[in-house]
């Protein structure tokens, strides 16, 4: 990945790396052979923060199924038996539960300051669509890893999740036949546990490999940054080791103390009560929410009357941050220097998050009391129009109109012109 | 022109924060005319610890009371040593019970003393059992009720429901008779805190109902609020030792986080300034 020109000092090291370079790749992608811009800000540390997150929830993943059965009859009771009788248990769960979330959390930021900073522009496509697989595959991943612990939610969240697959009913019969391949069987039960189990086990190294994939992709053209120009001169960058490493060091250290509090005083809080009974599939729940981190897709899905258009309209709202290299027709990249599109991007994620707080209410429930009750299905489909739109129709006309700022001709300079005024 | 950017922005943030806000507190309002009580819990906060004898007399109220319907299936005798009952005590306790150990000669089926390692025996040897006398209703197992009945909020916490206010709710809010106009079903009771108002429980709990080995007066709300604290305790047993080991690694975490910061400036400082440029 690197191309570094890395030659060990020591003999025996060095014997080794003609024969295996891989200390000179290391040195080449996160060691001092890697050279990234001089000016990028906090915001460049969550790409590392998610990748610690996903080295986490593999340790602690490994350690839970050392303890778990995956089996309808075992598998509460093999989390309970983790929760109550193994040592530590409760903490390597706390941490794996709450540690989903935190790697979603990252996750969402890291796309967010690509999308504020314009990374996915040119030359950077391939990195985008990368980034954007390991987005689903944790998706997927985050869903079944949901399942396992067979509580209510687990299993009624289960069964609506897979219902949708059954709306694509393109031939006779081909919905049912998706939902008997997704189950195992006429309904989520233990084949449907087992299957969830071996693909939540195999997925995170999917993510691994696409993750290896995604540094390579970035060190082609190096990373992006706050200015979106492209990084020309020596002057303009600087080694990776020991100028990032230390600031990765540092934000690593503090978002720990974060996450800590989430384990260690309020480990609840982001998952729902009811996954403390046990799965009952005579027993609906009376009212089905998937987790935080899909509930504004969820709201999109319920906003469209449908079936088979809400299931499309929730593929496509993920889908569409393929095709946002292309929507986006400006020659700059950060927002920085875009101030109708900075505006934009910041009421694009008010209302994704507003999406969000309305997935988890019902649809008919009243949200605003006037002009007869505004209800939270209405809301949704005002800001799913919104959310569509932004892809759709902001994008693409703000990009190629609006007047931008003053973009400085290299990071170097920008530094030296700081420099002068502070 | 950004200016007048910001101020919208910023007027579009704080009109969804107050949709969102004023929404919470009338959904929260709305779900049912009862307030629940908040209760002040010795084991909530950062620093809470469990009451110990709050934890006995629980424990007591549940024997003598709640065993009879509620199952306590993952609590076991060895358990216990947490109310802080010696090892010794615990055996005596767990004597009490009698567990089935194979058969006779005879076939009979033979009963030796529990153990400490035992858990909790069940009231009822099935779900129908249980539902054949109880009314057709299932009376929930214990073990984890203290967690499954909360409602946790992080973006409204003053809308948040705690499992243990939630439980003293249950026992305490019982009419003796429905108010005017409701109807009810066969065998149900009204009760304010239940979703729906029709609880096929009767109420449990009445002024002094047990007579508490500490010499606690055992009035209902007291009996309540002991339960609610021993159910707590059942659902999430290691919560003083996550409490404990959680504020080392804060502490730690946050010293190490200075230091690091510090680190950082310190490597930063030439490149900061620009002086390998010039």
């Amino acid at each position: 990945m690197g191309s570094s020109t890395y030659t060990p000092e020591n003999k025996a090291v060095k014997w080794f790396e003609d024969r295996l370079p891989i200390l000179g790749l290391i040195h080449g992608t996160l060691g001092a052979g890697y050279n990234a811009p001089r000016n990028l800000n906090y915001w460049w540390n969550f790409g590392s923060l998610a990748g610690f997150m996903l080295v986490v929830q593999i340790i602690t993943g490994i350690i839970l199924v050392m303890h778990y059965t995956p089996h309808v009859d075992f598998a509460f009771a093999a989390v309970e038996h983790i929760m109550r009788d193994v040592n530590y248990g409760w903490l390597i769960r706390y941490i794996h539960a709450n540690g989903a979330s935190m790697f979603f959390v990252v996750v969402y930021i890291h796309i967010l300051r690509g999308m504020y900073f314009g990374s996915y522009q040119s030359p950077r496509e391939v990195l985008w669509f990368l980034g954007l697989v390991i987005y689903l595959l944790m998706m997927a991943t985050g869903f079944m890893g949901y399942v396992l612990p067979w509580g209510q939610m687990s299993f009624w969240g289960a069964t609506v999740i897979t219902n949708l697959f059954g709306a694509f009913d393109f031939v006779d019969g081909m919905g049912e036949s998706i939902l008997h391949l997704l189950w195992g069987g006429f309904s989520v039960d233990n084949p449907t546990l087992q299957r969830f189990f071996s693909l939540h086990y195999l997925l995170p190294f999917v993510i691994v490999g696409v993750v290896i994939l995604h540094i390579w992709a970035l060190h082609l053209p190096g990373s992006n940054n706050p200015l979106g120009i492209d990084a020309k001169g020596p002057g303009d960058k600087i080694p990776f080791h020991p100028y990032y490493t230390a600031k990765d060091a540092f934000g690593l250290s503090f978002f720990i103390v974060i996450f800590a509090v989430f384990i260690f005083f309020m480990p609840n809080i982001m998952g729902h009560p009811d996954n403390y009974i046990e799965a009952n599939p005579m027993v609906t729940p009376a009212h089905i929410v998937p987790e935080w981190y899909y509930l504004p897709f969820y709201t999109i899905l319920k906003a469209v009357p449908d079936k088979l258009l809400g299931v499309i309209a929730m593929f496509a709202s993920i889908l569409i941050f393929f095709v946002l290299p292309w929507l986006d027709g400006s020659k700059i990249r950060s927002a920085k220097f875009r101030p109708v599109t900075a505006f934009f991007f910041w009421v694009f994620l008010v209302n994704a998050i507003f999406l969000g707080y309305l997935g988890t209410k019902l649809p008919d429930e009243v949200m605003i009391d006037m002009a007869g009750g505004v209800t939270a299905l209405t809301l949704g489909q005002i800001g799913s129009v919104f959310y569509f739109a932004y892809f759709i129709v902001i994008v693409p006309l703000v990009s190629r109109m609006e007047s931008t700022k003053p973009v400085p001709t290299s990071i170097a300079q920008s530094v030296l012109d700081a420099n002068q005024k502070g | 022109m950004l200016y007048t950017i910001k101020k919208i922005g910023l007027m579009a943030v704080t009109a969804t924060v107050m949709v969102v806000g004023g929404t919470a507190v009338s959904a929260a309002a709305g779900d049912s005319a009862y307030d629940l009580k908040k209760n002040e819990w010795p084991h909530a906060g950062p620093f809470g610890t469990f009451d110990k004898a709050a934890l006995q007399r629980g424990l007591q109220v549940y024997k003598e009371v709640c065993s009879s319907c509620h199952s306590l299936k993952m609590v076991a005798f060895r358990n216990l040593t947490d109310l802080g009952y010696s090892v010794d005590e615990v055996k005596a306790f767990a004597a009490e019970y009698e567990f089935p150990a194979g058969l006779d000669d005879e076939g009979e089926v033979k009963y030796r003393k529990g153990l400490p390692q035992d858990y909790f025996p069940s009231p009822f040897g099935s779900e129908e059992e249980a539902r054949e006398s109880n009314n057709g209703a299932l009376p929930p197992d214990f073990s984890l009720l203290g967690k499954s009945r909360e409602h946790l909020s992080m973006f409204t916490p003053w809308n948040s429901i705690y499992g243990e206010d939630y439980i003293v709710g249950i026992l305490t809010t019982y009419h003796e008779e429905a108010p005017h106009g409701v109807e009810m079903a066969e065998g149900m009771y009204f009760n304010e805190a239940f979703s729906g108002n029709q609880i096929a429980m009767a109420p449990p709990l009445f002024d002094e109902l047990v007579e508490y080995a500490d010499g606690t007066e055992a009035t209902k709300e007291q009996m309540a609020k002991d339960v609610a604290t021993f159910m707590y305790w059942a659902a999430e047993p290691k919560m003083e030792e996550r409490k404990k080991m959680g504020l080392k690694v804060i502490i730690y975490m946050t010293l190490l986080t200075i230091l690091l910061y510090f680190v950082n400036k310190r490597v930063w400082k030439r490149v900061k300034k620009g002086e390998d440029l010039v």
